[in-house]
């Protein structure tokens, strides 16, 4: 395990030596060598620590996200000496309640969903941010992200990577052959549905899949999140998320109404993959696709998409697919919504603090980001290290003043809604349910 | 790895199972030197009592104490049946309640009656072990997999694309339309009872085929010699003698399907009215972080298997009686 | 019927005199004789019966068999064409199979690490709930004491309890009690790594004790109790009975009861999720499969191979202790 990790740091004459060291497991002795091939300038402020000291770090990352993760911290690791031991889970959010509760936390968490960092600030699981991290945020990050981790005035998170929602993937060599142009309101957007419709160059103006596995109908909450953040505006959408009105509020229901005057429409849906109730076991993943087949026209989804393109899509302004932002009711709007995850503690140990401070450092977005991907909302994020257009695109958005960025809603509500009703509901709500009998339903589900 | 983990490893498991045999050989150390008075008791102490600590550790201890968190809220406070009324008023109670009576009916019926005619039918033919392995495969394979193996089964495709779903492309074969079988009420839960079916027939098949083995063969002769047809031998000779088999494997199947939840939650997720309580159980005390909920829910499923109980507990007093 | 008297100092003596008698009265009651069972060789099946065995053996096998087939077909083919169509739209793949199995990362290094993880939980587990089962089952079914029904319906009423409500309260035991020790143990004898397999096998162990002990009991109970009476009146105690009457009658249900829970273990994700610590010093095949299929929404390609890959050992457990499945349930006593 190590010696992947360490492999890349050397050059490739040494990776016979290397490989005569992993078979008598001097693990130790590797990084200590390669200590000297690394500027440890920046990392000195984290201190040093003894070899085998380990932080536990859990989040929901997996697969080849995590290698990145691991690679981002590489240097810091082999600098102050803390190994950093990543475990990711599909069941994160479960697992981490079971490891609680059973009094075997990790140290820290990467948590996706700000009401369950609220939730366990409640419960008193969490510790609150360290002094250092407090600073990092403070200097780094936006109000508006800061407040993502901090719950009743106290901060106990740091963000760490962002997605923008919101865009609409389209091919924009179809778009100019049809002569379509990119909205700039969502009238605009209501007349280019019709139009894409009617000119029967496609199968469907639109392509859209809801399913992912257990969590199903996330994507179709982030449908309604953004027409609620748009249409109604950011005062209507944090009363929302916080419950201060009802989830059955007319104006949640003109939203919905709104968004299934898109999707809820045998006309408009599903570009190549069949009628509107495909649309709920249509994988998100592949729910975008039908583009490149000429089956579809547009497609919303977040700024991660650019990652589900199959390989030898270029992704830009001229290439195979592009994407513009859901536009707002009026030209020229700025507020866009997206993901992210919050870092927070569940050890103070001198080394998880090191960690935890150096998460919530420009150093470490820029490590991270360069390594391509991902994008940060750290405003010391250098938007050219961002690897292709769209995520250059996005950090530019996201550093932009102008710009009003809410977290995507069903992650802050309470999980009984955000990661339940919200969910199903939007599962039945796309099977044909009425939106007043669904937002009655995810309504009654709020915990009291 | 590297060779010292392996070795490591190793030497745990080596380290781990000598441990375990020193333990039980000690216990039968001390059986065979009990004292003489009070001997009973304490042999039966030596021979039961590793598993019921372990058992009331892992297992009882954790039962009472969920029975206790279905009268609380999610702070821990005591607030009643709050967490029963809710169950029982939720708009989809009663669809959930009504697929797990369905899916604890169907399954165990008709995977044993299925094992039950096929372990008959193979008996001593000709490649019965091929025919037994064929049929046992889906056990080795876990609820997940099987629910991806079937997910691909009844995947969707519109009409106008080619089919990748078998059952899809058999009812075009027929002349039908693709239908989204997962979305499809009432259906849908049918084809998920069918995943589990698929599975656990394997499991009756391997456990009824051992018990029709035991059937004394001079009766089945006997039976032959009076003329008997092959139903009539079957019902009155073998059918008695597997009695035993019969009951274990409709109650390990029975509670086997009352617990399942992956397969419902690989497929669908509970969503098109096909959810079943353990499933909802699972949702309600890890994704929506209500335990309170969670247990009672619970509640309900030991509540469901009390037939079976008390059926097992009848069988078990008759053969005592015989005994 | 509870006490037993007579001397213990002949052991010897009544091992013999047991088997002798076992073996008559096996041979008497069960008539195992070779040639005589071999007589009785015309069997219930008809043609009806050959085409129902046939059409089940193939349905049950066609699912798997599709998902077989697509593991070695490129992705874009798997998505767009079905597995039947295969002679039409050629085309095969090992790429699935390396993905799954080579993908070396950072975080999860070569899957043989897992495959070993899951190998060392799964066969002491085994052991372990096997032994402790028979036990248990063999002191419920045949030394009477009070209440002794009452402990077996509890036990066996014990199956229900969810998994997932077991789970919270065992880890806290765990984290109190065991995880202090292995730590000082690690300090001490260095090669014990302080992240061992020992919770894995204790949950593992008592999740899988009441249906041990409801199978097992089943079929001891059962055994005659002439044999029974027979070695009592030999003076033979209960650990006598148990290590030479019941262990060896019942090696068949021992057998087929230690594949199930092999492969229960083998599969499990639920309890090495909470108790391996998800790294690779630890966790199992099961663990990273998930990880790798569920990283990704639902990619077939992956997902088809790596179910066949976690499948490959169970089916050779089965297919190599299936003998004891096909022996009827006293063949363990006339071996000879």
């Amino acid at each position: 395990m190590r010696f992947t990790r360490h492999r890349r740091l050397m050059a490739p004459v040494v990776v016979a030596a290397a490989l005569g060291l992993t078979l008598t497991a001097c693990t130790g002795d590797i990084a200590s060598d390669e200590a000297s091939d690394v500027d440890c300038g920046p990392y000195e402020s984290y201190g040093t620590f003894d070899d085998g000291t380990e932080v536990d770090v859990y989040g929901t990352i997996l697969d080849a996200e995590a290698e990145l993760l691991n690679e981002s911290w590489a240097d810091f690791e082999s600098c102050t000496g803390i190994d950093v031991v990543y475990e990711g889970s599909d069941q994160y959010e479960e697992q981490l309640n079971v490891r609680i509760e059973g009094g075997n936390p990790p140290d820290l968490g990467i948590t996706p969903q700000p009401g369950l960092i609220a939730r366990l600030a409640e419960q008193g699981d969490l510790l609150p941010a360290p002094q250092a991290v407090a600073d990092n945020v403070a200097e780094y990050w936006s109000e508006d992200w800061a407040a993502y981790g901090t719950v009743d005035g106290t901060l106990y998170g740091s963000p760490l990577m962002a997605n923008i929602k919101g865009w609409v993937w389209y091919s924009p060599a179809m778009f100019e052959e049809n002569g379509w142009a990119v909205p700039e309101t969502l009238d605009d957007l209501e007349a280019l549905t019709a139009e894409v419709r009617d000119s029967g160059a496609v199968d469907k103006p639109w392509c859209v899949g809801f399913a992912s596995g257990v969590a199903t109908g996330w994507p179709g909450t982030d449908w309604v999140e953004d027409f609620v953040l748009r249409q109604q505006g950011t005062e209507v959408y944090d009363q929302w998320v916080a419950h201060e009105i009802p989830f059955n509020d007319p104006a949640i229901a003109e939203a919905f109404d709104s968004v299934g005057g898109f999707i809820r429409d045998d006309a408009n849906v599903n570009g190549g993959l069949g009628d509107m109730r495909s649309i709920a076991t249509t994988d998100f993943g592949d729910a975008g696709l039908p583009i490149i087949d000429g089956a579809c026209a547009m497609h919303h989804q977040a700024s991660f998409y650019e990652g589900f393109w199959p390989e030898g899509t270029t992704v830009a302004e001229d290439g195979d697919v592009w994407a513009f932002m859901l536009p707002g009711t009026e030209a020229g709007a700025n507020a866009v919504t997206g993901g992210g995850e919050i870092v927070a503690a569940f050890s103070d140990a001198e080394e998880v603090v090191a960690v935890q401070t150096y998460l919530s450092s420009p150093d470490w977005a820029n490590s991270r980001v360069s390594l391509g991907g991902v994008i940060s909302a750290n405003t010391g994020l250098d938007p050219e290290n961002a690897g292709s257009e769209l995520l250059k695109a996005s950090v530019e958005l996201l550093q932009d003043p102008n710009t009003t960025f809410r977290f995507d809603g069903s992650d802050v509500m309470p999980a009984a809604v955000g990661s339940g009703t919200f969910w199903t509901g939007m599962v039945d709500w796309i099977g044909g349910k009425s939106t007043a009998d669904t937002l009655d339903f995810i309504e009654s589900s709020w915990p009291q | 790895m590297t060779t010292n983990d392996l070795l490591g490893k190793i030497f745990q498991i080596v380290l781990g199972l000598a441990v375990f045999a020193a333990v039980i050989g000690l216990i039968l150390f001390l059986i065979d030197r009990a004292p003489k008075r009070g001997r009973d008791w304490f042999q039966l102490a030596l021979f039961l009592g590793p598993a019921c600590v372990l058992l009331a550790v892992g297992l009882l201890y954790p039962a009472v104490r969920t029975a206790f968190t279905s009268f609380t809220n999610r702070a821990g406070e005591f607030i009643g049946i709050d967490n029963y009324v809710w169950m029982f008023t939720q708009p989809e109670a009663l669809i959930t309640l009504g697929n797990t009576v369905l899916w604890v009916v169907l399954v165990p019926t008709v995977a044993t009656g299925i094992g039950l005619a096929y372990a008959v039918f193979i008996d001593k033919s000709r490649g019965e072990r091929v025919y037994k392995s064929l049929v046992f495969m889906p056990v080795a394979i876990s609820f997940v997999g099987a629910g991806i193996i079937w997910k691909f089964v009844y995947e969707y495709r519109p009409a106008e694309r080619p089919q990748i779903g078998l059952l899809n492309q058999i009812v075009i074969w027929f002349g039908g339309e693709p239908v989204l079988w997962l979305q499809e009420p009432f259906v849908n839960t049918l084809l998920l009872v069918v995943v589990m079916i698929w599975v656990q027939t394997g499991f009756a098949v391997v456990v009824l085929s051992a018990s029709i083995k035991g059937v004394p063969t001079e009766q089945l002769e006997a039976a032959e010699l009076d003329g008997a047809t092959n139903w009539q031998r079957f019902r009155n000779v073998t059918l008695p003698g597997i009695r035993g088999g019969l009951v274990v494997v409709v109650t390990t199947i029975t509670i086997a399907t009352l617990k399942v939840f992956d397969i419902v939650r690989v497929m669908t997720g509970g969503n098109f009215n096909t959810s079943v309580i353990a499933n909802e159980m699972y949702t309600q005390a890890f994704r929506a972080a209500e335990p309170g909920r969670g247990a009672a829910l619970a509640l309900v499923l030991f509540l469901l298997v009390v037939p079976v109980v008390v059926y097992n507990i009848r069988v078990l007093r008759k053969q005592r009686e015989i005994r | 019927m509870s006490s037993t008297t007579g001397s213990t100092g002949s052991a010897d003596r009544t091992d013999r005199d047991v088997s002798k008698q076992l073996d008559a009265a096996a041979r008497d009651r069960y008539n195992l004789d070779g040639s005589k069972a071999a007589r009785v060789k015309r069997r219930l099946t008809s043609r009806t019966a050959t085409v129902f065995a046939l059409l089940i053996a193939v349905v049950w096998t066609l699912p798997t068999f599709g998902l077989l087939i697509s593991s070695f077909r490129p992705a874009d083919l798997i998505n767009t064409t079905g597995w039947w169509t295969v002679f039409e739209n050629w085309g095969w793949t090992l790429d699935n199979y390396s993905e799954v199995l080579l993908s070396a990362s950072a975080t999860a290094p070569q899957l043989g690490s897992y495959f070993v993880n899951s190998l060392a939980i799964t066969i002491p587990v085994v052991v372990f709930a096997t032994v402790l089962a028979a036990m248990a089952a063999y002191a419920l079914a045949w030394i009477k004491f009070p209440f002794s029904d009452w402990v077996f319906v509890i036990i066996f009423a014990l199956q229900i309890v969810p998994l997932q409500m077991a789970l919270i309260p065992l880890l806290q035991i765990f984290t109190t009690t065991l995880k202090p020790t292995q730590e000082w143990l690690h300090e001490v004898i260095p090669i014990i790594p302080d992240e061992t397999y020992v919770q894995v096998w204790i949950a593992h162990t008592i999740f899988g004790l009441p249906l041990a002990i409801f199978l097992l009991h089943n079929f001891i109970s059962e055994i005659p109790r002439e044999l029974m009476e027979a070695a009592r009146v030999d003076g033979a105690n209960h650990g006598q009975i148990f290590l030479r009457v019941v262990v060896p009658l019942s090696v068949p249900i021992l057998a087929s009861f230690a594949i199930f829970q092999f492969l229960w273990v083998w599969n499990d994700l639920l309890v090495a999720l909470v108790f391996s610590g998800g790294t690779a010093d630890v966790a199992p095949l099961t663990q990273r499969l998930a990880e790798l299929a569920g990283s990704r929404g639902q990619s077939w390609q992956r997902l088809t191979a790596a179910a066949f890959v976690s499948l490959v050992v169970p089916l050779i457990v089965f297919f190599s202790l299936q003998r004891y499945f096909v022996r009827g349930l006293l063949a363990g006593s006339t071996k000879g």
